[in-house]
């Protein structure tokens, strides 16, 4: 836990916009407030770890990667994740972090073309790979085949694993595992909701596959 | 997460120096994130190998497959080969985690994967695996999910997964390369029993690195299959498990392997289930009898007594999918 605030707390190295805006705001607020917490409350190694984490910085690594098309060039602290390196450094919060385990498929995105966690992938092992998030499924107004299912299936609820479901999906379709509805089920578990909305999820992506 | 340095190596030479001086090898990453994330592991150097030339599945020259170490879940459990010639592969894999989590992990890894017992991630907790003499919080614990055969007074975790448990079945053999050259090690050494070092999982040595794991060829027509018992229906570890393989030539069965996942510290062979089954012929009554060795020796804790009982019935059912119920 303590460790977690303070990888928030290290500041994002590149690429911010000058206009402070809402997100940015929670997101400083946040990491502020977590840092004097930590503070407060770390002993032993973690606050030894933190201490020298201050007086020299962490081991960084460069990496330069492609997402939605755009290339980026950084430097990350190698804890970094992909989920970390989208949501605090390039400004892509679409991306949901549930559980930060590999355990609810909030956060998968595509990478080469393969659906993944990104919160287990360490974004310095990206090097010339190309990511795709559910920003960048949409082309300009129009959204992706499956976005406009979502929609017109009504497959969500408050929406928190909407992004993962739909990047899943997407995945799954070019997978070829749309075969029935229990197909669609069993390749798409790795997405877990909350709020229960699997019949509708299942029919959204069946609705994309087979134009139905 | 505490802080590592990076490397990421281009050939097997490099990444046996970077092994030697101390490196954690990545593959996939989807067991060792997770973990550095709880603590739980804390390397000081990751050495990235996935660029290394060990992604192909091939035939044996004796008909066997090898399937390299770097060898995505999802590409193994895709693999034509795989799927026609040992189908209990390609089903474990399936039935294992997530799609994406298959996207991601290695079939080197997944053999190297680390408990899923709940006390090993929680670094507030005892656990001999974790931290060695600080003792087992399970056995007194919430064991539920834990392993009933195999089992040591210092750790009672099971092994969790599910194509090691066909590995197992198939008498695989994993190949390695260290320092000193390449060897192999029976798939039934590789994986240790905790007993006084619950610490020490693989038969590995410093630096040594995993190549590829081989099956070895069978007579055909040669039916296998995996079945897994859990408490979802899908993304979730086995209750238990059972992987069969059996051939039958003029109504007799000459070979059967059958192995066990969920129940032990590492996958568990089934060589009394096995032994009723050579020379016999396919029955419904030879598939009950048989199924009642499968949690011989088995010590059970105390909230999963349930799994001896289980155990037996998932063995029977799967031989029975497997080997017909004439």
């Amino acid at each position: 836990m303590s460790t977690e605030l303070t990888e928030s707390a290290v500041p994002p190295p590149t690429e911010h916009s000058a206009a402070p805006s809402r997100r940015t705001f929670i997101a400083t607020t946040t990491a502020v407030g977590g840092a004097v917490v930590a503070g407060g409350l770390m002993t032993g190694p973690a606050a030894l770890a933190a201490e020298t984490g201050a007086a020299e910085a962490p081991p960084s690594s460069r990496v330069s990667l492609t997402v939605n098309g755009k290339r980026h060039a950084l430097t990350v602290d190698n804890r970094t994740s992909l989920l970390d390196l989208l949501r605090e450094h390039l400004d892509l919060p679409g991306s949901k972090k549930g559980c930060n385990a590999g355990a609810c498929g909030a956060c998968t995105v595509l990478v080469d073309g393969r659906r993944v966690n990104s919160c287990l992938t360490l974004a310095v092992r990206l090097e010339g790979a190309e990511v795709t998030t559910v920003e960048g499924l949409a082309d300009g107004d129009g959204l992706h085949p499956l976005q406009q299912a979502f929609i017109e299936q009504d497959a969500f609820q408050c929406g928190y694993c909407t992004p993962g479901q739909i990047m899943s999906g997407v995945g799954c379709i070019q997978e070829g595992h749309t075969g029935s509805a229990d197909e669609i089920r069993e390749w798409m578990s790795g997405n877990i909701c909350r709020c229960g909305c699997y019949v509708k999820i299942v029919r959204a992506v069946e609705q994309t596959a087979h134009g139905k | 997460m505490y802080p590592f340095t990076f490397t990421k190596v281009s050939d097997t030479a490099e990444a046996l120096n970077a092994g030697h001086r101390g490196g954690r090898y990545i593959a996939g990453g989807t067991t060792l994130v997770d973990l550095m994330r709880e603590t739980v592991e804390r390397p000081e150097t990751l050495v990235d190998i996935s660029a290394l030339p060990l992604r192909g599945v091939t035939v044996t020259e004796r008909g066997g497959l090898r399937i390299g170490a770097l060898v995505r879940m999802a590409e193994a459990a895709a693999h034509a080969k795989v799927r026609t010639t040992y189908p209990v592969i390609s089903e474990a894999l399936e039935l294992s985690a997530s799609a994406q989590l298959r996207n991601m992990a290695t079939i080197g890894g997944n053999i190297m994967q680390r408990t899923r017992c709940t006390y090993f991630r929680d670094v507030t907790a005892g656990c001999n695996k974790r931290e060695p003499g600080s003792g087992c919080a399970a056995r007194d614990g919430f064991n539920r999910t834990h392993a009933i055969l195999g089992t040591s007074d210092a750790c009672v975790a099971t092994h969790p997964s599910d194509v090691a448990v066909a590995f197992a079945a198939l008498q695989a053999t994993v190949h390695v390369v260290g320092p000193d050259g390449a060897r192999s090690i029976p798939f039934a050494d590789f994986l240790l029993r905790p007993g006084s070092t619950p610490e020490r999982e693989q038969a590995l040595q410093k630096g040594e690195l995993i190549t590829a794991v081989e099956i070895p060829a069978f007579p055909r027509p040669l039916k296998s299959g995996y079945l897994k018992v859990r408490d979802r229906q899908s993304y979730e570890f086995a209750l238990t498990s059972a992987a069969v393989a059996l051939h039958v030539r003029g109504g007799v069965i000459r070979e059967a392997k059958v192995a066990a996942g969920g129940v032990g510290t590492v996958p568990w062979k089934l060589p009394a289930v096995e032994k009723h089954l050579i020379g016999e012929r396919p029955s419904q009554a030879l598939w009950a009898e048989a199924a009642k060795h499968a949690a011989d020796g088995a010590r059970p804790l105390e909230h999963n007594r349930f799994k001896v009982e289980l155990l037996k019935r998932t063995v029977e059912r799967q031989l029975r999918i497997v080997g017909g119920t004439k």
